[in-house]
């Protein structure tokens, strides 16, 4: 059966269409036209990509690769425009178009009263296509065609509001953070094509596979890192995370899409989807395991100082993600890449709900201003709640499973070790408290607004005047059907079912080989043997009972802070003095970069690039040849005086020398 | 038999008259004239040459200067009338447009 939505190419062209549509005539479009057509290209996406997530699954086949021709090809190596479908992408495709048509609909409302409605829509509608291209390329170039255009959509929309100095700054900063990036994994590809010869998923992996890592394992090690980089820059890693906290300046559904559920994944998938390589790669895999724990941790820590709500979930952002990376790491892939999945949905949640505050109370974002709009906004305060236990690790709610499962990996994989789980277990414990922190301060105790009129001209929601108030149901579905996903989006990882679902997408590096790259490895086959099984299942359950614990104390603490006794934080606040400084003020992390890295940088352009080398050498070049001509034609154009007897007698004196010479030369 | 220097000496003498009067005088018809005479003093040359040597070329020379200078006073007188209508005036001196 080969119908025409059966065209797996369908799933990223649909979004393009759309937003082909809005971009070039929406201006003339309504709004609910505008709406119309970028919900339409979007679910219609959604449906083909479940329809051929179905298929897959039915034909049980392990991956299908498509090629719809070549794309690039020179000499030898070429690249094809070729779609590779296997329970990774699989996975992605559908949290892609899954999520973003809910925060679509979502965005009907939410943009209502904002400028440049179609444009809005146009460019969500691009960054679904990039992301889908970035998920379901067969070879790592089209997957790089992917990651700058998410990269791009990521620019326009974190400075959609680009009259706003800020905005317009944030949007540079993360482009310009992410081409640090996104030069590191261009060199992992320039050096994959210089010795394999090929981008290819399926024959890079194949050729890894047979690498010989005894006499190479620097190359693959190289590209590792390389690869790690352009992940820190997506996906928000140290050093190289910093855009991500201003990335906020975008609207908060863009927040929700783009910087919480699908963008910064990207960096996740592609490590994932590398598994291959970072498998024969012991350097680069512990690489990624220390930066992941680092960042996980570190933004953990100024999340529980921030008081702007989109801020807080920013730092948890980069925490989550830190997670990820965390579990990429120990070389729990399918750890990663479930926790992926269950974030995108309570993140997405926790975001979305964010917006539905910000909107209900006219634009206000910190957390100091609000408080006990549970009674206004119930349904908003129910769904966040979910996405709070699911980001704390209580069970039975999604993210404990996928967190339980990271911080398990890491504590017994391989390559995990007990320091990667005693930071994970910190990291749970101040994310508990964190999300609970936001929690209490936006939604217990009394409202802190300004009341009535004050804060109208505060933002463009000026028709909110009054009490704070519930969004429309158009906002709220989406709120809903993701609080359920959080709820029962980790129910499949229950018995290492999403494990085994992805188990063929990772490449088992086989024992001898790794007992050639990793000497611990030899030990492993034993601590997993028969005999010890029954102590690690309850060793695992002893994990797990202290993560639960953890979050709970999280929670714990925050009430006690936050609502038994309100006015406690300020004091612990002043009583450590510096330190509260130190991480209220996001560790100077900014400052330094802009005193160290920036300042030199720009100093360095504009006198050496700009003054000398663009003045004084280009331009100069150009002046002084220009300025020479016209001294040396000041000097000749004196002949050219007009007067008609002038030239006659230049004429007759050539003449007369023609002749004398020639009178010379015959007389000599 | 008159010797080929003397015509060569006359064809001289005509020809620096013209440059003699192209360069002094200020009227274009004048010039014009002047032209017309350095164009005959070659001529004169050429058929002195083309007798002495007994060929044909020297002739066929001068038809084709005849021809040019013939189509050249049409159009030159043409450019005089021209200018005589625009400037209202003969002197080369003033017809000067081109000047810096």
């Amino acid at each position: 059966m080969k119908l025409f939505f059966w065209q797996p190419w369908l799933i990223p062209i649909l979004p393009l269409v759309g937003g082909l549509i809005n971009g070039l005539l929406g201006k003339r479009f309504t709004k609910s036209v505008v709406a119309t057509i970028a919900i339409f290209f979007t679910g219609a996406s959604f449906l083909v990509a479940c329809a051929h997530a179905y298929a897959l699954l039915q034909s049980g086949a392990d991956a299908l690769e498509t090629s719809y021709g070549t794309w690039i090809s020179a000499g030898s190596f070429s690249a094809d425009f070729g779609i590779y479908l296997d329970h990774l992408s699989l996975v992605m495709m559908l949290v892609v178009t899954g999520v973003g048509f809910l925060i679509h609909i979502y965005s009907i409302a939410y943009m209502e009263h904002e400028g440049g409605y179609y444009r809005f829509f146009a460019y969500l509608n691009f960054f679904m296509f990039f992301m889908l291209t970035l998920v379901l390329a067969n070879n790592y170039l089209l997957m790089f065609v992917g990651w700058e255009g998410v990269g791009l959509a990521s620019y326009l929309l974190i400075g959609f509001f680009f009259l706003k100095d800020s905005a317009a700054n944030a949007g540079k900063k993360a482009f310009i953070t992410n081409r640090v990036g996104d030069f590191g994994f261009l060199i992992a590809l320039f050096l994959l094509i210089q010795h394999f010869g090929t981008l290819r998923y399926v024959a890079v992996f194949d050729i890894v596979s047979h690498f010989p890592t005894e006499t190479a394992a620097g190359f693959l090690t190289a590209v590792g890192l390389l690869m790690l980089v352009g992940a820190c820059g997506k996906s928000a890693q140290i050093p190289l995370y910093v855009w991500l906290p201003d990335a906020m300046e975008g609207p908060t559904p863009v927040s929700a899409l783009i910087h919480a559920a699908t963008m910064v994944t990207a960096g996740v998938y592609m490590v994932c989807r590398s598994n291959a390589i970072f498998s024969r790669a012991p350097i680069a895999l512990l690489a990624v395991a220390i930066i992941g724990t680092l960042t996980s941790f570190f933004a953990a820590t100024i999340g529980i100082t921030q008081t702007d709500i989109k801020r807080v979930l920013a730092y948890s952002t980069i925490s989550q993600l830190g997670y990820m990376f965390m579990a990429a790491g120990v070389a729990a892939y399918s750890a990663s890449i479930f926790h992926l999945m269950t974030h995108a949905f309570f993140k997405a949640l926790l975001f979305l709900g964010a917006g539905s505050v910000i909107h209900g109370i006219g634009g206000e974002q910190d957390m100091r201003k609000m408080g006990g709009l549970r009674k206004y906004m119930p349904w908003t305060f129910w769904t966040m709640l979910i996405a709070t236990l699911a980001i704390s690790g209580i069970p039975p709610f999604a993210g404990f499973f996928s967190k339980d499962e990271i911080l398990w990996q890491a504590f017994s994989s391989p390559h995990g070790s007990k320091i990667f789980w005693l930071f994970g277990v910190i990291t749970a414990f101040m994310t508990s408290f964190y999300m609970f922190r936001l929690i209490f301060l936006t939604f217990t105790g009394e409202y802190r607004g300004v009341q009535a009129n004050a804060h109208s001209a505060h933002d463009s929601h000026e028709h909110h005047s009054g009490a704070p108030h519930e969004s429309p149901w158009i906002m709220l579905a989406p709120l809903v059907l993701l609080a359920v996903l959080s709820v029962i989006g980790g129910w499949v990882g229950i018995g290492n079912r999403f494990e085994h679902f992805l188990a063929p997408v990772i490449q088992t590096v086989s024992a001898e080989q790794s007992v050639a790259q990793n000497g611990e490895a030899t030990a492993t086959p034993v601590s997993e043997g028969e005999g010890t099984e029954g102590a690690s299942k309850s060793l695992e359950n002893l994990l797990m009972a202290v993560s639960v614990l953890v979050a709970f104390a999280g929670l714990g603490l925050a009430w006690f802070l936050y609502v038994q006794r309100p006015e406690l934080p300020a004091k612990i606040a002043t009583a450590s003095g510096g330190l509260y400084k130190l991480v209220f003020n996001k560790y100077w992390i900014d400052e330094l970069y802009a005193a160290a890295i920036i300042g030199p940088l720009v100093a360095l352009s504009r006198v050496v690039l700009w003054q000398t080398i663009d003045q004084k050498l280009v331009d100069g070049t150009v002046n002084e040849s220009a300025v020479a001509a016209r001294d040396v034609s000041q000097i000749i154009r004196q002949q050219q005086s007009g007067l008609v007897r002038s030239y006659a007698g230049w004429v007759a004196a050539g003449a007369a020398a023609v002749v004398a010479y020639m009178v010379w030369m015959g007389t000599r | 038999m008159i010797p080929i220097s003397w015509y060569l000496l006359l064809s001289a003498f005509l020809f620096a008259c013209g440059v003699t009067g192209f360069l002094i005088k200020r009227n274009i018809i004048t010039l014009f004239m002047s032209i017309e005479l350095m164009l005959n003093g070659v001529n004169l040359s050429f058929v002195a040459f083309a007798t002495n040597l007994g060929a044909l070329d020297g002739h066929i020379f001068v038809f084709f200067v005849m021809v040019v200078a013939a189509a050249e006073a049409a159009v030159g007188l043409a450019i005089i009338i021209s200018v005589y209508r625009t400037r209202e005036t003969l002197n080369v001196d003033r017809v000067n447009l081109l000047k810096l």
